[in-house]
């Protein structure tokens, strides 16, 4: 096997799984500190059960989402040595920053979060989960902006003498257009995916049979809140991927071109919302199509020109020669893999629809309060936490796939990247060892979270009896303790 | 001063504070099973870094950013060519961080028993390799004309690294065991303040040796200096310990650790990673550097937020400064109820 096949499997096997819990941290610590806020306005002892409840969720989520973090840093100097080398100077700094701002807040104050019950007051411990969200936002802005200007370089100047991509404007860096419409975007999305978790495990514990009266009104209440926090979120991640792609159109015609294999210009362009047949423009056996809208996405008008594969194929190899990722991508240079493409375009967009349906749907299955939730409904519920989740998977492997041959789109190719010293057994060794712990990771993290959901919340507190503990207070047991 | 010297002395300041920080950490980890003789006092000794273990695990992650930003030659260099330990070292920190949180969720003697297993050797592993690692650093591995490392691994298992992660390996216990002694109560940290004396001894005459070794090979005169205060630091712990003082006795074994990762980067200066081979390229602070533009930026951002993640990490510890012992651990451990 080529070391770089290996390297760019590693990549996106443990990239994805990654963001599997990235997203569900940065939604539900906003979302868990929602609830502890509401809890110390109102006094409503269901906003603490909640609070905990869900925090336990989240931490569960967030141990694996923190040492798989260690790795995203430390492949890039492992499996992509050139491009680190390449990059550095640029894409560096806001690596090294996420750290500082980002990873030092989210760790310190989640520490506090769950060992300070009893040694903080109640506005500074929900301070502290507040402070965890906002160093999940700063984690996120820092790394997509390093990712946007892979798609989209600027505020730099190649130097020929070094052989590097050296930074001349931070600013320009900080806020490139494809960031500050990708940072909306994937925030957005990961509300969605946050609250989508809360609507699947409380609308789970509000229908099952042994679930009381008043814990019914806990969880439909967690059920509808965040029902409307996936839909309103799903509508910003609609609205802002749609700016997204008219940028893409402009920055990266050819990942507009491929998401749809279009490989002739066309004026107006349709979108297929299927295509059975082969997939490189020769032969078309059955297709779906909707008139405009590929020409709206792109362009903003119905009958917008988008430049096919071919023509850009053609403009690529005149504004950067051969292709030097030719032999790699052979025979279609220039050009990302298109089945990818085109499916994991499409399967971001119908996930996060059919989310944002589902939670509309689930809005009104529970409008009233004793009404019975029927089992479709149910299982729908079941299904939401999935469709956000895997919907940014597929919107990672688009984005990412849909750059390539590119590892900096326009200035380094994947196969340029690649670490030259490192031998693929070595890189092999790294891809299974990484693989098979992280399947058993996951094996572990969902048994745990079934059986932590099973749980339920903690009945409330009982009213302070007389004291257990007489005498001095620092000798009390911990609140929570590992 | 130059930025890049600069940027090398914060570099090591990282470094510093990783190894200061989860080197205790590390400690506590492989003394679980030493220490501790039943699961009420595990949860005791885990819960003296509970909630501290991941802020401390920072400090790599934001020398590893630093030093990809600062340094992106470095760490190109470095992360390829030391591939398979950084690997071992990953999967080590992986299956000990998930241990920690995940240890606790089940009442299961089974269940417990393999994440403490997790947790010493995922303690063990790194504790040992960074050692390994940080000593081929400053003597040097075989490094080409265009900055690869062409050593593969078992180059990395010679002697001296082989004694440097020995010595890492035994300052952590030390470290873990003063840690421990500073932050329990009852039985657990009598028994961790005179394993500390002990263990100490014995890395007090690893460390004097591997330093003497470092100094003669390529040392300079701060190097000599810093070892010198190390080694100084180290027997000044040893001793407060063995007199019952533990807090100076931490605090000995804190700035021992200091001085002496600050001795090695010392003596690696003006170096970063200096090549072994005849017709190779060594790796300095100059040539590995990135530009001053994004130095300048990256120094301005170190300014202002290190302080302030100093003094919130601070503030933490002096947040949970209470001594645990066996009454203070609940017995239902993740679903305790508000006071």
């Amino acid at each position: 096997m080529d070391p770089l096949d290996i390297a760019r499997w590693q990549f996106g096997i443990i990239t994805v799984y990654h963001f599997l819990f990235v997203p569900i941290t940065i939604g539900l610590s906003a979302i868990i500190a929602g609830y502890e806020t509401a809890w110390l306005r109102t006094g409503n002892p269901r906003w603490l059960r909640l609070t905990r409840f869900l925090g336990k969720l989240f931490l569960i989520n967030f141990a694996i989402g923190v040492v798989t973090g260690i790795v995203q840093e430390f492949q890039f100097g492992m499996n992509w040595s050139d491009y680190s080398r390449f990059v550095g100077d640029v894409f560096g700094a806001p690596l090294a920053i996420e750290g500082l701002l980002a990873f030092f807040l989210e760790s310190t104050f989640l520490g506090l979060w769950i060992f300070g019950w009893d040694r903080l007051s109640g506005r500074l411990h929900a301070a502290c989960m507040w402070l965890v969200h906002l160093g999940t936002l700063f984690s996120a802005y820092f790394i997509l902006a390093a990712n946007s200007w892979m798609q989209n370089p600027v505020g730099y100047a190649y130097n020929a003498t070094t052989g590097r991509a050296e930074m001349n404007d931070f600013a320009a860096v900080l806020f490139n257009k494809v960031q500050l419409v990708t940072f909306p975007h994937v925030v957005l999305s990961a509300y969605m995916t946050g609250a989508a978790f809360v609507v699947g495990v409380t609308l789970w514990l509000m229908t099952r049979a042994r679930t009381n009266e008043e814990d019914r009104g806990m969880y439909r209440s967690a059920v509808r809140t965040g029902a409307v926090v996936v839909l309103v979120a799903g509508l910003g991640v609609a609205v802002s991927g749609d700016v997204q792609g008219k940028i893409m159109t402009d920055v990266q015609p050819m990942k507009m071109a491929a998401a749809e294999g279009l490989y002739e210009t066309e004026s107006p362009a349709d979108f297929s919302i299927l295509t059975i047949g082969s997939l490189d423009g020769s032969r078309e056996k059955f297709s779906v199509r909707i008139p405009g809208v590929l020409s709206f996405l792109a362009t903003g008008t119905a009958d917008g020109e988008v430049t096919g594969i071919n023509d850009l194929r053609a403009e690529y190899r005149q504004t950067y020669g051969q292709d030097p990722g030719a032999t790699y991508y052979s025979p279609d240079d220039y050009t990302p893999v298109v089945p990818v493409t085109y499916w994991s375009f499409r399967l971001m967009i119908g996930l996060g629809m059919a989310g944002a349906a589902a939670a509309v749907a689930l809005l009104w299955a529970t409008r009233r309060r004793a009404g019975p939730v029927g089992r479709v409904m149910v299982a729908t519920g079941m299904a939401l936490p999935f469709l956000p989740l895997l919907a940014n998977s597929f919107g990672w492997i688009f984005t990412e796939m849909g750059r390539q041959p590119w590892a900096v789109f326009g200035l380094m190719t994947t196969s340029q990247a690649v670490s030259p010293g490192v031998s693929a057994a070595v890189m092999l060794i790294s891809l299974v060892t990484l693989t098979v712990l992280y399947a058993a990771l996951a094996f572990v993290e969902v048994r745990l979270l079934l059986t932590y959901i099973r749980l339920g919340a903690d009945p409330p507190a009982p009213d302070a009896g007389p004291d257990d503990h007489p005498g001095d207070p620092a000798d009390r047991p911990l609140a929570f303790a590992y | 001063m130059e930025l890049t010297t600069v940027w090398f002395g914060l570099i090591a300041v990282l470094w510093i504070g990783y190894f200061c920080l989860e080197g205790f950490d590390f400690g506590v980890g492989m003394l679980l099973p030493v220490l501790a003789k039943n699961d009420t006092e595990r949860r005791v000794l885990i819960n003296t870094i509970g909630p501290v273990w991941d802020g401390n695990e920072v400090w790599l992650l934001v020398a590893g950013g630093a030093t990809f930003a600062a340094f992106p030659e470095w760490y190109a260099t470095l992360f390829s060519g030391f591939y398979l330990p950084l690997l071992l070292i990953l999967v080590a920190l992986i299956v000990r961080g998930v241990a920690f949180e995940y240890r606790a969720k089940r009442d299961d003697v089974t269940w417990r028993r393999r994440w403490d297993l997790a947790i010493v050797v995922g303690s063990v592993v790194p504790a040992l390799l960074w050692g390994v690692a940080f000593a081929n650093i400053v003597r040097g591995v075989p490094i080409d004309a265009d900055l690869e490392y062409v050593g593969g691994f078992f180059n990395l298992l010679n002697p001296y690294a082989l004694l440097g992660g020995v010595m890492t390996l035994l300052l952590f216990l030390t470290h873990g065991a003063m840690f421990i002694s500073l932050k329990t109560d009852g039985p657990v940290r009598y028994a961790a303040r005179s394993l500390a004396v002990r263990i100490g001894v014995l890395a007090a005459a690893v460390t004097v040796v591997f330093l003497l070794w470092t100094q003669v090979e390529t040392g300079s005169l701060g190097s000599a200096a810093a070892f010198v205060l190390a080694a100084v630091a180290l027997l000044a712990g040893l001793l407060a310990a063995a007199a019952a003082h533990e807090g100076w006795g931490f605090t000995g074994t804190f700035v021992a650790i200091a001085l002496g990762v600050g001795g090695l980067f010392l003596a690696l200066f003006p170096d970063v990673m200096p090549t072994s081979l005849l017709g190779g390229t060594s790796l300095t602070t100059t040539n590995a550097a990135a530009t001053s533009y994004t130095l300048g930026i990256m120094t301005v951002v170190a300014i202002v937020f290190t302080p302030l993640v100093l003094a919130y990490q601070s503030w933490t510890y002096w947040v949970f400064r209470k001594r645990i012992s066996v009454h203070h651990i609940p017995e239902r451990p993740a679903v305790a109820a508000r006071p």
